[in-house]
C-alpha cells in the first residue's frame, strides 16, 4: 500500500484540532439556539462540552502539560452528572406532557 | 500596704452603696422596714469610714504626690481613642467623697425616721443608695466619660426620687421637669466631650487639662461654655434653674441630700475639675461669674415671697449655688468649694429642720399658717436658728467665712460690678432667711386660725400653678371610655401628704430622735465648720489641702488682714440690713395668714418676683404655643413628606423598575441561551480588543 506524497508530507499541528473543536462547538451552539426539542438541545450541549475537551487535550499535547488531560476527566465527571439530572428532568417532562418542546415550557414567565 | 496602694482602692467607696442599692432593689420588700433603712445607712457609714481612710492615706504622702489614679479596665478601646474606667483620688475628689458619704450618712439616718410607715420604704433606700453610688462615681472619675456616667446616674436618681410619690400628679410632673431641664444641660456635656475627642483625642482630665493651655482660644472657650451649660442644668443656674423648686415635690430627705447638699454641687465640681479650660478662657470665666451673680440675686429676691417653706429653701439653694458659680468665675475655686462644704452643712440642716416641721405639722408646708413653733419643736428650732445664723453670715458661723470669702474675692479681683450684685444678694439672703425663721418659729400662732388662705397665693412659678395641670373629671366618663373601672381602689394606700394643711386637732409635735440627731449634728457642723479654712496664716487648712489641685492658678485673696477684715465687715453690714428689715416686718408674725407685709408693701414688684419673674410661665407658654406649632409642622410636613416621602419614594421606584424588568423573563429557554451566547461573544471581543492587545 502506497501513501501519496501529499499525505506523507502532511503534518498534523495543534491548529487542526483547534479548528475542528471550534467547528464542533459552533455546531453545538447553533443546535442549542435553533432546535426546539429539548433532547436535541441536550445533545448539542454535549457536543459543545466535548469540543472543549478536544481543545484541552490538544493543548495538553502541544504544551506537554498533563494538566489539560486531567481537566478533561473533571469535565467528563461533571457532564455525566449533568446528563443524569438532565435526562431525569426530560423524562419527568415527557410524563406530564405529550412532547418536549422547549418553547412550550414557559411556566416561569415573568 | 503603703498609702499609695490604699488610694488605689478608692473604688470601694462607691461600691458599698452600689451593693446596698442592688440588694435593696431585689430583696428590699423581704428585708422590710426598718432593716432596709439600717442597711442603707450602715453602708453609707462604712463608705464614710473608708473615705476617712483615704483622707488619712492622702495626708501621709507629700502634697505633690496626692493624685493617684486606678484603672479598673479599658472601657472604650476605640483605635486612637482609649477611655478607661478609672478612678482618680486627689484632694478634690477626696473632699467630695467625704462630703457625700458624711452628709449622706446623716441624711440616710434621718430618712429612717422620716419615711416611717411609707409602703415604698425599701424602694426609697434603694434609690437613695444608688444616688450615693452615682454621685461618688461622678466625683471619682478620672476622665469626663466616667464623670458623665455618674452625672447621668444622679440625674436618674433625682428623677426617681422627686417622683417617689408617683401617684401625685405634681410629683410626677416635677420629676419629668427635672429630667428634661437636665437633659438640655447634658447635651452641653456631651458636645463638650465630642469636641475634646476631636481636638485632643482624649477625655482624660490630666491630658486635656495640660492641652487646654496651648490649644486654640476658640476651642477652649467652646469647651468651657458647653461644660458650663451642663453646670447650669445640674446646679440650677439661669437659664435652667426652674426645675429645682419643683424638685421639692420629693420627700424632704431627698431635697436635703440631693437638691441642696450634694447633687446640685456636681456642677461646681465639674468646673473645678475642668478649671484649666476656664483659666485659659477669660471670656468663659466672665460669663460664668455674671451668670452666678445674677442667679444669686434673682433667686434671692424670689425666695423672699415664697409661702412654702421648702420652696423658699429651694430658691435659697439656687441663690447660694449662684455664689459658688460666681466664685468659680472669679477663679476663686477654693472659696467655691469651701462654700459647697459649708452650704451642705447649713442647708442640709435647714432642709432636715423643714422636714421635721412638716412632719410635726401634719404635712403642712405653708409658713403662713405656722408661727411660734419654738415652743413645740425646741430642738428643731435650735438647729434651724444655728443654720440660719450660718447662712446669713453672722460671725463666727460657717457662712460668714465661706460666703464673705467669695464676696471679698469679687472685690479683690477688681470686679466691682460683681461685688455690688453679690452684696445686694447678701441683703436678700438676710431677708428671706430671717422671714422664714420668724414665720416658722417666732411671732404669733397662726395654725389655729384655719381655714387655710387661698392656695393661689402660693406663688412659686412651679408646675402646680393654676392651669398647669389639667384636672380630669373621671366621673364624666364611662368605663369603656376610660378603659378601666373608675371605682377600682388600689389595695396599696400611698403615703401621700395632702396639698392643703388639715385642721389641727392637736399642737405640732417634735420629731423622733432618729431625725433630731442628724439635724443637731449638721447644726454643730454649721456652727464650727468655718474652722476648716479660717483666713489666718497657718489656719487655712482647706487652701493648703486643695493647693496641689489648683497649682499654677492665682486665686484672688485679700492683700492684707486689715483689708480682708474691712471687706468682711462691709459684707456682714449688708447682711445685717437684710436681717433687720425682715426682723422689723415679721417679728410679730402675720396679722392674718393672707397678709404678708413684705408682699403688701412692694405691691406689683412682689407679684413679679413671687412668680419667679414669670420665667417658668414664659417657658411653658413658649413650649405650649410656638413649641407645639413647631412640632406639629415637623410632624405633618417634614416627617410625612420628607422622611416618609423619601422612604416610600425609594420603594416605589424599585417596584416600578421591577414591573418593567420582569418582562425580560419570558420563559423561552432558547432566548436565554441566545443571551448567554451573545454575552460570551461580547466578552470574547472585549478580551480580544482590549486585553489581549
Amino acid at each position: 500500500m502506497s501513501i501519496s506524497p501529499l499525505v506523507a508530507s502532511l503534518e498534523i499541528t495543534p491548529s487542526y484540532y483547534l479548528v475542528l473543536a471550534a467547528a464542533l462547538f459552533s455546531i453545538g451552539a447553533v443546535g442549542v439556539l435553533v432546535r426546539r426539542n429539548v433532547l436535541v438541545m441536550f445533545m448539542s450541549v454535549e457536543l459543545m462540552l466535548n469540543a472543549v475537551n478536544l481543545t484541552f487535550v490538544a493543548f495538553a499535547k502541544a504544551l506537554n502539560d498533563t494538566a489539560g488531560q486531567v481537566l478533561v476527566f473533571f469535565t467528563l465527571v461533571v457532564a455525566a452528572a449533568e446528563v443524569a439530572v438532565g435526562l431525569a428532568i426530560i423524562v419527568a417532562i415527557f410524563r406530564r406532557r405529550r412532547g418536549a418542546t422547549a418553547d412550550d415550557l414557559t411556566v416561569l414567565k415573568g | 500596704m503603703n498609702a499609695h496602694g490604699l488610694l488605689e482602692l478608692v473604688g470601694i467607696v462607691p461600691l458599698l452603696p452600689l451593693v446596698g442599692a442592688v440588694v435593696l432593689v431585689f430583696f428590699g420588700k423581704r428585708i422590710g422596714e426598718p432593716r432596709a433603712g439600717w442597711i442603707a445607712t450602715g453602708l453609707m457609714g462604712l463608705a464614710f469610714l473608708w473615705s476617712l481612710v483615704m483622707l488619712a492615706a492622702a495626708l501621709s504622702i507629700p502634697p505633690d504626690a496626692r493624685s493617684v489614679s486606678s484603672v479598673l479596665f479599658t472601657w472604650l478601646p476605640a483605635d486612637q481613642l482609649k477611655v478607661d474606667m478609672a478612678f482618680l483620688a486627689d484632694p478634690l475628689s477626696i473632699t467630695w467623697i467625704l462630703l457625700v458619704t458624711g452628709v449622706g450618712m446623716l441624711i440616710h439616718l434621718y430618712a429612717v425616721g422620716y419615711m416611717h410607715g411609707d409602703p415604698g420604704f425599701a424602694r426609697f433606700f434603694a434609690y437613695f443608695n444608688l444616688f450615693a453610688a452615682s454621685m461618688l462615681i461622678l466625683v471619682l472619675g478620672n476622665n469626663y466619660l466616667v464623670t458623665f456616667l455618674g452625672w447621668e446616674g444622679v440625674g436618674l436618681c433625682s428623677y426617681l426620687l422627686i417622683s417617689f410619690w408617683n401617684q401625685r400628679e405634681s410629683a410626677a410632673v416635677g420629676g419629668k421637669k427635672a429630667f428634661i431641664y437636665n437633659r438640655v444641660g447634658d447635651f452641653g456635656f456631651m458636645l463638650a466631650m465630642f469636641l475634646l475627642i476631636a481636638e485632643f483625642g482624649s477625655l482624660d482630665y490630666g491630658i486635656t487639662g495640660k492641652a487646654a493651655g496651648t490649644a486654640a482660644g476658640g476651642v477652649v472657650t467652646a469647651v468651657a461654655l458647653l461644660l458650663f451649660l451642663a453646670v447650669t442644668g445640674k446646679s440650677a443656674q439661669i437659664p435652667l434653674f426652674p426645675w429645682l423648686t419643683d424638685a421639692m415635690e420629693g420627700p424632704t430627705p431627698v431635697s436635703a441630700l440631693i437638691h441642696a447638699a450634694t447633687m446640685v454641687t456636681a456642677g461646681i465640681f465639674l468646673v473645678a475639675r475642668a478649671h484649666p479650660f476656664f483659666e485659659a478662657s477669660p471670656d468663659a470665666a466672665t460669663v460664668v461669674a455674671w451668670i452666678g451673680a445674677i442667679t444669686a440675686l434673682l433667686a434671692g429676691t424670689i425666695a423672699c415671697f415664697q409661702p412654702d417653706i421648702k420652696r423658699a429653701l429651694a430658691y435659697s439653694t439656687i441663690s447660694q449655688l449662684g455664689y459658688m458659680v460666681l466664685a468659680l468665675g472669679l477663679g476663686a475655686y477654693t472659696a467655691a468649694i469651701f462654700l459647697v462644704l459649708m452650704h451642705a452643712f447649713y442647708k442640709g440642716c435647714l432642709f432636715l429642720g423643714a422636714g421635721s416641721v412638716i412632719h410635726g405639722d401634719d404635712e403642712n408646708q405653708d409658713m403662713r399658717v405656722m408661727g411660734r413653733f419654738k415652743s413645740f419643736l425646741p430642738v428643731t428650732a435650735f438647729s434651724m436658728v444655728i443654720a440660719w445664723l450660718a447662712i446669713v453670715g453672722v460671725p463666727p458661723f460657717a457662712g460668714f467665712w465661706a460666703k464673705d470669702g467669695i464676696i471679698e474675692s469679687a472685690y479683690e479681683d477688681g470686679k466691682y460690678g460683681l461685688w455690688a450684685v453679690a452684696v445686694i444678694a447678701a441683703v436678700m439672703t438676710g431677708v428671706y432667711m430671717t422671714r422664714l425663721i420668724y414665720l416658722t418659729f417666732f411671732g404669733n400662732e397662726r395654725f389655729r386660725d384655719l381655714p387655710v388662705p387661698d392656695p393661689l397665693l402660693a406663688v412659686s412659678g412651679g408646675s402646680d400653678d393654676d392651669g398647669a395641670v389639667a384636672v380630669v373629671d373621671i366621673a364624666a366618663y364611662t368605663e369603656a371610655e376610660l378603659g378601666y373601672d373608675p371605682d377600682f381602689a388600689p389595695t396599696v394606700q400611698y403615703h401621700e401628704p395632702p396639698r392643703q394643711p388639715r385642721l389641727h386637732g392637736h399642737d405640732p409635735h417634735e420629731s423622733p430622735k432618729v431625725m433630731l440627731i442628724p439635724m443637731v449634728a449638721l447644726a454643730v457642723l454649721a456652727a464650727f465648720g468655718g474652722l476648716l479654712n479660717l483666713p489666718i496664716q497657718g489656719l487655712e487648712f482647706l487652701d493648703e489641702w486643695l493647693a496641689p489641685v489648683f497649682k499654677g492658678v492665682t486665686q484672688p485673696s485679700p492683700t492684707s488682714f486689715d483689708e480682708g477684715l474691712a471687706l468682711t465687715g462691709v459684707a456682714f453690714f449688708f447682711a445685717a440690713i437684710g436681717i433687720a428689715i425682715a426682723y422689723l416686718l415679721y417679728r410679730r408674725g402675720l396679722k392674718a395668714p393672707e397678709r404678708d407685709p413684705l408682699r403688701d408693701g412692694l405691691g406689683p414688684a412682689a407679684t413679679v418676683a413671687g412668680n419667679a419673674y414669670f420665667y417658668d410661665a414664659g417657658v411653658s407658654a413658649f413650649v405650649d404655643k410656638p413649641g407645639r406649632a413647631g412640632a406639629k409642622f415637623l410632624d405633618e410636613q417634614v416627617d410625612t413628606r420628607v422622611i416618609d416621602g423619601s422612604v416610600n419614594g425609594v420603594a416605589h421606584l424599585i417596584r416600578r423598575a421591577g414591573d418593567g424588568l420582569r418582562h425580560m423573563q419570558d420563559g423561552l429557554v432558547r432566548r436565554y441561551a441566545l443571551g448567554i451566547a451573545l454575552g460570551m461573544v461580547a466578552l470574547l471581543l472585549f478580551f480580544l480588543v482590549y486585553v489581549a492587545r
